[in-house]
């Protein structure tokens, strides 16, 4: 955990130029102490509807199951579906299911971990096509040692226990490998 | 400078709550709209300028998944402000001013449903002294009435007359949420909101958006029979601090209205973005129209207010005038902030 300055986090990473600096209050006028921070209580509190496509999307999920936007034009999925074609901006012409394995069309090893659902670091955080989608979703891996974690890999989602399962992306706890050949990486052009 | 002009408008419906779609679900057909009334496609515009707030939708950059509504493929000259869609459209003015773009489709929404709006609007204020205090929007336009009538400048009864008026021509306006109104006598019978303002002095909270496209010289032409000239555009900004302005008039308004040469002419209709009753009082007298200039012929704010749209939906209803022939030239507003505290005036003007 940071250190805390009474309430004010102060990151100190091994890279100075990303730490704060300290504060320097200036002398106030008159007799009295200078003015260091007021507290004021700021939230705003949301209903939030993600709409059509999302809600099916978000249903599915607690089914342990993937679906897509179908592009009128093209025939590509995407996912997470929001209703529209993003090439086309045209309403999607329905949702299909998808996956729910994938393959990685790329990575990188995370050393810092932000949230306090983060795997220990370093981990590999990776954009995954899954089977039948056009572009990628965000997903974790885990089971492997991360220097053979590669492009073209194929893997399987892991899913949160049954009695766990609720209609958010987090029923998807990670990414692990399976056992099947790679795919050809120029087959991943253009589908992150 | 170039010559531009609208040369279609599009709206939404507009409702207190769209619950089932999300903001590209919602503002989607409404683009498709404006492409199909001309029958265009995102192809033939050189810029993209939208207008929409993260605080409204209680989400960061929402604004990126909104593009997914307009069709961003291959990559294309794109911008966005936290403001208004008027100045949306202001921006892509310059644009094409420069040189840069010769088409452009400005659009602007907004979802107010899923947050408690009035608490919302709180948030444009300064972070030090009234943010703090979590004054609601309705509260600080309530200031800001007592001032107008306690310097004899309107009255409760006037107020509710501009209340009647906007709602009964609403009844005309398809994309209005609020039509129609009870008598003068009924409304002032009512118990106050915020003292003096009550429920009609206010605009109702709305989800929706506009879509609008611009077009300069032969283009503008070639998609509308009779083009809505944009021939005069300027926006000002008064004090955030309140206690800094005199609360009963609108110097910004004033000075935008002389810079776009809204007084060079007659002045067939007016659409001011006055979502308060009282506030098209200070907007009338700070433009200077005159009694044979026609007031919100569409019902104004006060029969629909999406948030972000509301201001870019005056310019289009004084287009769609245009366009049409009812009017030969018309004065849009926009606004942004509280109590009128940000203005952009546009002067649009058909020809032949």
């Amino acid at each position: 955990m940071p250190p805390y300055d009474n309430d004010r986090v102060v990151v100190e990473l091994t890279n100075p130029g990303w730490s704060q600096p300290e504060i320097h209050i200036p002398a106030g006028g008159g007799d009295g102490e200078p003015v260091q921070r007021i507290r004021v209580p700021a939230a705003l509190r949301y209903r939030y509807n993600p709409g059509t496509a999302p809600t099916e999307f978000l249903l599915a999920l607690a089914n342990k199951k993937l679906v897509g936007g179908v592009c009128p034009e093209t025939g590509d999925v995407y996912v997470p579906p929001r209703g529209v074609s993003p090439v086309v901006g045209r309403p999607t012409s329905g949702t299909v299911e998808i996956g729910p394995n994938g393959t990685v069309t790329t990575f990188c090893v995370v050393h810092i971990g932000f949230g306090v659902n983060a795997p220990p670091t370093p981990f590999v955080s990776a954009l995954i096509l899954p089977d039948g989608a056009a572009v990628s979703l965000y997903g974790t891996i885990l089971e492997i040692p991360i220097e053979q974690v590669r492009t073209g890999m194929r893997l399987e989602p892991v899913w949160v226990d049954d009695d766990e399962l609720t209609t958010s992306f987090e029923n998807i706890k990670y990414w692990r490998p399976l056992d099947e050949p790679d795919v050809d990486p120029d087959l991943l052009k253009g589908h992150m | 400078m170039r010559d531009v002009a609208i040369v279609s408008v599009s709206q939404s419906t507009h409702q207190r709550s769209l619950d089932h779609l999300n903001e590209v679900e919602m503002i989607q057909p409404v683009i498709q709209g404006a492409f199909e009334q001309i029958d265009a496609t995102i192809r033939d515009i050189d810029f993209v300028c939208s207008g929409s707030s993260d605080y409204l939708a209680g989400q960061a950059f929402s604004f990126v998944m909104s593009l997914d509504a307009v069709g961003a493929w291959p990559p294309m000259a794109e911008s966005h402000v936290e403001m208004d869609g008027a100045w949306a459209l202001y921006e892509a003015w310059l644009k094409i001013q420069s040189g840069h773009a010769d088409t452009a489709l400005v659009f602007a929404y907004s979802k107010a449903s899923p947050g408690d709006l009035p608490r919302v609007l709180s948030r444009q204020l300064d972070p030090y002294y009234y943010g703090p205090l979590w004054p609601d929007s309705v509260a600080i336009a309530g200031l800001q009435a007592r001032a107008m009538i306690d310097a004899g400048l309107t009255s409760e009864a006037a107020m509710a007359e501009i209340a009647h008026r906007n709602r009964t021509v609403a009844l005309d306006n398809p994309h209005a949420q609020v039509k129609g109104s009870a008598s003068i006598e009924e409304l002032l019978a009512q118990p106050y909101l915020s003292d003096p303002l009550r429920v009609h002095d206010c605009p109702p909270i709305s989800d929706g958006g506009v879509a609008v496209i611009l077009a300069a010289g032969d283009k503008a032409h070639q998609w509308s029979k009779r083009p809505a000239w944009i021939r005069g555009l300027d926006h000002r900004v008064d004090s955030h601090n309140f206690g800094a302005r005199d609360l009963t008039t609108s110097p910004s308004i004033s000075i935008a209205a002389d810079k776009a040469g809204v007084a060079h002419g007659k002045v067939d209709i007016a659409e001011l973005c006055t979502p308060f009753t009282h506030q098209e009082t200070i907007a009338v007298k700070a433009l200077g129209l005159g009694d044979d200039c026609v007031v919100n012929p569409s019902g104004g704010p006060l029969a629909a207010n999406p948030m972000m749209a509301a201001g870019l939906i005056r310019l289009g209803e004084v287009a769609n005038r245009i366009m049409d022939g009812t009017a030969d030239r018309g004065v849009a507003h926009a606004t942004s902030g509280h109590c009128l505290q940000q203005n952009l005036i546009a002067v649009l003007e058909g020809e032949g």
